[in-house]
């Protein structure tokens, strides 16, 4: 019996009135978890009733404490008919389950209703006393931290990353069971809320458990997703990156994590033979980078690599970085090889981290992606998710084969998602191919020396640009130069990823938000025909969306993209593909060569002066983004590039010295031969619009700044004000006859709409810049498109020179790069494995390959249980210990320290000021941002994960404001109840919120509407800088203020 | 392409003050974007038509919404819907109980029910604040009026709490109680000079000198009644105009004491004859008060036969004020009235409210 939960219900407030005639309700609850009920008295005749329950005491196993949710209903008491339900309150409790975490619930929550949203408010305390059981194999993870945010948590040091975790889990839904024809609208919502909840939560019990088996402690980057598959059920799905974490302040905790060679996870079963409804889409993403023209004729420019049997797997987004085997010497090579090798055994080599300490990442590959279309089918047996797993191994197995291709053992920033329409769904997966830091990979001999290699071979600021792959036997053909920054390596000319831009990156002038937006009709189509159509789609649609932000990363003077993320939503009868990136320029890559536009018949007279029309107005946009966003690179002596590949700066000079002459530029035009200029070729009308579209685009107004990472770049000196929002459209294409070209204007207008008007709505905060913009793009009906956006506004400093204002920031940065140093001194645990896996003997070799039944071969999974390598863990030991002197010797200790005398101090202060009690009147302010941090603030504690799934559903559609006074509500209760789960836990902010789904369908004849909603983040306490520093004197006025006060206005 | 469903919602809610005044003075949407656009936004912001309908509706939207927590501020501060930072939830309130003076004097003392609901047209035509908010601002009256209808206590006080109103338009608030609890008539003719101000002032007056609440605190009426034994109490002053010795001393006295001073232009003359003729009717002004449909008229009265007078004899508010001090003080010297205590309570609030009321 491991668990005891208690719970007591002590009031409620602002109840519905339930009883027309005395215009009051007699209102008591029921508390349920797992199958015990207990019960209230009633309290008649009161809307505020005050129940002051006794304890409601639970006795279950932890299994169950992981699995289930509490549930509390309000309902109405009626002697003569059956009591009216009025509303419920779901709690996850796992917040609980883990020490370091909170420890009560306590607080007041909305009651909500399906059908009539929130309710009135309850207020409940919640405890867990737990028992631990060590002997037992266990089948609860209990303690296993999880954490939205997608880099190393703020007051947490990675000891080990251990890589990759994914699980998923399979039900019916309730909403297609023939029960839900007889059953209310609630009734049936409510049982689909309680099984999303149950199957997250043993979902996360299941990973929980991949985590300890590899002996890690945390799930980092855990994104869990919802597959509405309809008839054919429901899918809830995870992946993460598992790591061992030890808290900043105690950092004596020795984790003998490190000789853990990671146990086999789960073995995914191959099916030999697919399932011959499934279609799979081509060889994955024809991402390319090169220019390219649109009639072959003229194509002088550099031809697109037309997948060639060998290259057809790998994507050819590739722009790698470092070309490592030379310089970095035998070493290195060798070095390379044994993490590879390291890292290959690990089924999937994959981190969802997107953030990571300085010096982690070597060398950035360029973007994988794979997709594939399958056809859903009815899931029989919800223990046997076989065809799902299958599915998803199959697609990571392509993405591990791309970022091989790159020159690369890794992916980094790496995730997974879906898009359905009727029985088709799209399968997604991307990330950064990358090699990591295999510092931590040599024995101790040869790490002194090695280090210094490597960082000569690549200096901060610029290492990761270097090219990974073999530069003689390049993956695909792409435009090479030496280091703009260290002058020592190749870097490509342009690099995309989908990661955060490295914290040591220097880069040239401000980033911005670049969007590639595209439509494609498709036939409405059934099952094979409609899938064939798709898959058959899929490689030109991300073509095209590659072309685009090409295009207009270099309209912007940029070369290279953050953050990337490309979506491709399936609808009725059109595909739409949204990419979004941040822009920056990176300070080691060349500088972009301008956009050139070539006639296709050059005697026409009128058509040339057309063309040179247009070649100017694009000089002239270059021209202002390059001051927009403060693009001035430093002018560097021609000798010292050294450069055997013609100066692409000149010709950018060249270009905008030729902007007012148009004549000349098809003169200059060729006389660059072409060989590096980026030109697009006009040689129909479709290319004429693309041009069109390239500059439709327009700049945010004055003060305002945009990227979808978590920072920006080139802004530094943010101020504490923050505003989250959400912001959903879903617009009609009333066209009757739709082509690509209207589709994609009305998708692009909608897009830009919708970002002028997020701009006007933030006007007050300006200046401030918009950070983590999201766009979800669905695809709910046959003409609508629904666009749902996520984002926070920072306000930043505009009159503090940055040098200036270095002193403010600089503390934080000091302190961030700090914790990052630390964060530094973890070995992946890769370190053990190498070594394990060296001697590898025959007959443990003939072992393996007994045990396995799945045809993978032996020699790239982790060996399951290693007798032989006593020595090897002793090497390692010693490893981990040279590793903990490091850490003292770079006096990393002292920050430790610091934060450990203050941290205890700021959470009680906080926690005191933010008790939520029954009586107090003010609510206490969350704040909420999709960023992993708060600006101007330290997070001293992390709660637990967020994790909630909402229905809303209406039948009275017109009375409530029509769709948008529906949805609008509904997304305000939504937030209110993530605000007050997290007030509950004593956090005052969520951080990596994330809304991970939003499915709103209407029947507007039936005066009917019904819309889901997904989010989650991590619940944290913050403390603002300027209090931490006051407070080793706790001011006792002050902590006896309302915690409202103390929050600053906003979020 | 048009937008179907177009929403906006931020963690902190945002409240935009021009649109909520234009919501609060009962424009429809498509009238607040035509305003918004005369004002300017779209040069000044280098945005669109659209986009200003779509930020216009999203506020529309989140008004309606709070609006059901607007008329009950202090679940405005508890509610979870809304994340707004105090200050601006006390704008809110302020800002949405905030009233428009002409609009409420020509509610003033009328009776808060449909049949008046029914009569803001014209109410709308003849001050010019549009219906719609016209009817917002009456159901506060009423709403503000039944809530603190049957409490003890100070009235403005009460308001203040209920409503969390600042502490001068809780107390206009209970004037307007007040003057719709009692029924004064105030729509007569020669009363139009009178603005709501004077009466607002006038209420306060008599709610500070004659409430139960004005004596002890822990009174057992609520303060926007006029305490029945006071008013009973009222009849004894009439001795004072009743029995001719105590009315011949007491116009001695006060002309007496008045003459040195009062010996201004235009003063002089009718004041011989004035001060019973003022005096019988300040008394009995009082003594009427125990009926309802006296009440009603006291404003009436006061104009009637004390302003008029003495406007018609020149007095400046002065030459007012020297009397009424003088007066009210002089039955202290008269030999066997009992009521002193009485009749300055009474004559306090006469006092003020005659000298606020005596202008053009």
């Amino acid at each position: 019996m491991p668990g005891k939960l208690k719970v007591k219900i002590v009031a409620g407030r602002h109840l519905p009135v339930m009883d027309r005639a005395s215009d009051l309700t007699d209102a008591f609850v029921e508390v349920k978890f797992g199958n015990t009920t207990f019960k209230t008295d009633v309290y008649p005749k009161s809307l505020n009733p005050q129940w002051n329950s006794e304890w409601f005491k639970f006795e279950v196993d932890d299994e169950e404490l992981q699995d289930e949710p509490l549930q509390i209903t309000v309902l109405d008491h009626d002697t003569y008919s059956a009591n009216d339900a009025i509303g419920k309150v779901y709690i996850d409790i796992d917040p609980l389950l883990y020490s370091e975490a909170a420890t009560v619930i306590s607080g007041w929550f909305p009651i909500y209703d399906t059908i009539h949203g929130i309710r009135g408010e309850i207020n409940v305390v919640v405890k867990v006393d737990l028992f631990n059981d060590l002997n037992r194999f266990r089948q609860s993870s209990c303690g296993v931290k999880f954490f939205c945010t997608t880099s190393i948590p703020k007051c947490y040091r990675a000891v080990v990353i251990h890589g990759f975790v994914e699980e998923l889990v399979v039900n019916e839904d309730p909403e297609y069971q023939w029960i839900d024809r007889i059953r209310t609208p609630r009734a049936s919502n409510e049982a689909r809320q309680r099984l999303i909840s149950l199957m997250s939560g043993e979902l996360q019990r299941k990973i929980g458990l991949k985590v300890l088996e590899m002996r890690g402690n945390a799930v980092v980057g855990y994104l869990q997703c919802f597959d509405l598959e309809g008839e054919s059920g429901l899918v809830v799905r995870a992946i993460g990156t598992a790591c061992t974490l030890d808290k900043l302040s105690n950092t004596s905790a020795f984790l003998p994590a490190c000789n853990s060679p990671s146990k086999e996870m789960k073995e995914i079963p191959f099916n030999e033979d697919p399932n011959p409804n499934t279609y799979s889409s081509g060889p994955s993403t024809p991402l390319k980078n090169q220019t390219y023209s649109f009639s072959p004729s003229k194509s002088y420019s550099r031809q697109s690599s037309s997948s060639d049997t060998d290259l057809s797997l790998t994507p050819k987004t590739g722009m790698g970085s470092g070309s490592a085997g030379k310089e970095g010497g035998p070493f290195k090579t060798l070095l390379r090889q044994q993490t590879q090798s390291a890292l290959e055994q690990r089924e999937f080599p994959f981190f969802t981290l997107t953030t990571f300490p300085p010096g982690f990442l070597l060398h950035v590959g360029g973007v994988v992606s794979a997709r594939s279309v399958k056809l859903l089918d009815r899931i029989h047996n919800p223990d046997e998710p076989e065809t799902r797993d299958a599915w998803w191994a199959e697609i990571r197995q392509e993405i591990k084969s791309h970022a091989k291709a790159l020159g690369c053992h890794a992916v980094v920033g790496y995730s997974e998602s879906t898009s359905i329409c009727e029985e088709v769904c799209i399968l997604s997966a991307s990330g950064t191919a990358a090699v990591l830091n295999p510092r931590f990979l040599q024995d101790g001999t040869m790490e002194g020396c090695l280090e210094q290699r490597i960082e000569e071979a690549s200096p901060p600021g610029c290492g990761f640009c270097h090219i990974p792959y073999d530069e003689l036997n390049m993956p695909f053909p792409a435009h090479l130069t030496y280091c703009y920054n260290c002058r020592k390596q190749k870097v490509p000319d342009v690099l995309f990823t989908t990661i955060d831009l490295p914290v040591e990156a220097i880069v040239v002038g401000k980033g911005c938000l670049i969007q590639a937006r595209l439509c494609r009709l498709k036939k409405k189509a059934q099952a094979e025909a409609n899938a064939t159509s798709i898959s058959n789609l899929l490689p030109f649609m991300e073509y095209e969306v590659h072309t685009q932000l090409m295009n207009k990363l270099k309209l912007r003077g940029m070369n290279a993209l953050f953050g990337l993320r490309i979506q491709i939503t399936v609808g009725e009868n059109m595909l739409m593909g949204l990419a979004s990136a941040t822009g920056v320029y990176l300070a080691a890559l060349p500088t972009p060569g301008g956009i050139q536009i070539a006639g296709k018949t050059p005697n026409d007279g009128t058509y040339e002066q057309h063309i040179s029309h247009m070649q100017k107005k694009i000089n002239d946009t270059i021209a202002k983004n390059k001051e927009l966003y403060e693009i001035n690179p430093p002018e560097l002596p021609e000798e010292i590039i050294g450069s055997p590949i013609p100066e692409p700066r000149q010709r950018s000079r060249l270009l905008r010295s030729q902007s007012e002459s148009s004549d000349e530029v098809t003169e200059l035009d060729l006389s660059h031969g072409k060989k590096d200029a980026f030109v697009l070729e006009i040689d129909d009308t479709d290319a004429m619009e693309d041009v069109h579209s390239l500059l439709t685009d327009v700049p945010p107004p004055s003060g305002f700044y945009s990227c979808n990472t978590e920072i920006m770049p080139g802004i530094n000196n943010w101020t504490p004000e923050i505003q989250m929002f959400t912001a959903v459209r879903v617009s009609r294409l009333s066209n009757i006859n739709p082509t690509n070209q209207t589709l994609n204007k009305n998708f692009n207008d909608l897009c830009e709409n919708l970002l002028k008007s997020l701009y006007f709505k933030l006007r007050s905060m300006v200046p401030c810049c918009l950070c983590h913009v999201n766009f979800t793009v669905a695809l709910p009906e046959d003409e609508l498109v629904q666009i749902a956006v996520t984002a926070v506004a920072i306000t930043y400093d505009k009159n503090q020179a940055l040098q200036a204002n270095k002193a403010p920031t600089e503390k934080s940065q000091q302190r961030a790069s700090t914790d990052n140093e630390e964060q530094l001194q973890f070995p992946l645990e890769l370190s053990s494995d190498p070594l394990s896996s060296q001697p590898f003997s025959p007959a443990k070799e003939a072992l393996e390959g007994a045990s396995s039944h799945t045809g993978i071969p032996a020699a790239q999974r982790a060996t399951s249980v290693d007798y032989s390598s006593f020595a090897d863990r002793c090497n390692s030991w010693i490893e981990l210990i040279k590793l903990k002197a490091q850490t003292i010797r770079r006096g990393s200790i002292k920050t430790t320290t610091s934060l450990e005398k203050a941290s205890p101090l700021a959470e009680g202060y906080l926690r005191h000021r933010s008790v939520p009690s029954g009586t107090n009147s003010t609510v206490s302010v969350v704040k909420m941002t999709p960023l992993s941090f708060l600006p101007g603030a330290k997070i001293t504690k992390y709660l637990g994960i967020i994790n909630m799934f909402f229905i809303r559903e209406t039948t009275s559609l017109r009375e409530e404001g029509g769709v948008s006074g529906f949805l609008h509500a509904f997304i305000a209760e939504v937030f209110a109840m993530v605000r007050a789960h997290v007030a509950a836990l004593g956090g005052n902010a969520v951080v990596s919120y994330i809304m991970k789904q939003c499915v709103f369908m209407e029947n507007p004849n039936k005066n009917q509407a019904q819309c889901l909603i997904n989010v989650s983040g991590d619940a944290v306490i913050f403390v603002r800088e300027s209090e931490l520093e006051v407070l080793p004197a706790p001011p006792p006025a002050a902590a006896a203020q309302p915690a409202g006060s103390a929050g600053d206005v906003t979020t | 392409m048009s937008s179907d469903l177009d929403v906006f919602v931020g963690n902190t809610t945002l409240i935009d003050e021009e649109v909520y005044r234009l919501w609060l003075d009962g424009h429809s949407v498509a009238e607040a974007v035509a305003r918004r656009l005369r004002g300017g936004v779209l040069e000044r912001e280098g945005t669109s038509v659209a986009v200003l309908q779509s930020d216009t509706r999203d506020h529309y939207r989140t008004f309606q919404m709070l609006e059901r927590l607007l008329h009950a501020p202090p679940r405005l501060l508890q509610q979870l819907l809304f994340q707004i930072p105090p200050e601006r939830q006390a704008l809110l309130v302020q800002r949405y109980y905030a009233f428009d003076e002409a609009l409420a004097r020509e509610l003033l003392g009328k009776k808060l029910s449909k049949g008046t609901k029914k009569e803001l047209d014209e109410v709308s035509a003849r001050t010019g604040v549009g219906i719609r908010s016209c009817r917002r601002q009456f159901d506060n009256f009423k709403r503000v009026f039944k809530a603190v209808e049957e409490l003890r206590g100070p009235l403005a006080e009460n308001i203040q709490q209920l409503f969390l109103l600042p502490p001068a338009l809780a107390r206009d608030y209970a004037a307007i109680v007040f003057f719709a609890n009692s029924r004064f008539e105030t729509g007569k003719r020669r009363l139009q000079f009178l603005s709501f101000g004077d009466f607002a002032a006038c209420a306060q007056s008599m709610m500070a000198h004659w409430s139960q609440g004005a004596l002890a605190p822990e009174a057992a009426e609520p303060d926007g009644d006029l305490p029945k034994s006071f008013l009973q109490d009222l009849k004894e002053l009439k001795v004072l105009v009743s029995d001719k010795d105590l009315l011949d001393q007491h116009k001695r006295d006060t002309s007496g004491m008045g003459v040195p001073v009062l010996g201004g232009p235009g003063f002089g003359g009718s004041l011989g004859g004035g001060v019973p003729a003022l005096s019988r009717a300040l008394v009995n002004v009082g003594g009427k008060l125990t009926h309802a449909r006296d009440v009603r008229d006291f404003f009436v009265d006061l104009v009637e036969k004390v302003i008029e007078p003495c406007r018609s004899d020149k007095w400046s508010p002065g030459d007012l004020r020297l009397f009424l001090t003088h007066y009210t003080a002089a039955p202290r010297n008269l030999p066997g009235f009992r009521h002193q205590a009485l009749w300055e309570r009474y004559m306090a609030a006469i006092s003020a409210c005659l000298l606020r009321m005596y202008h053009d």
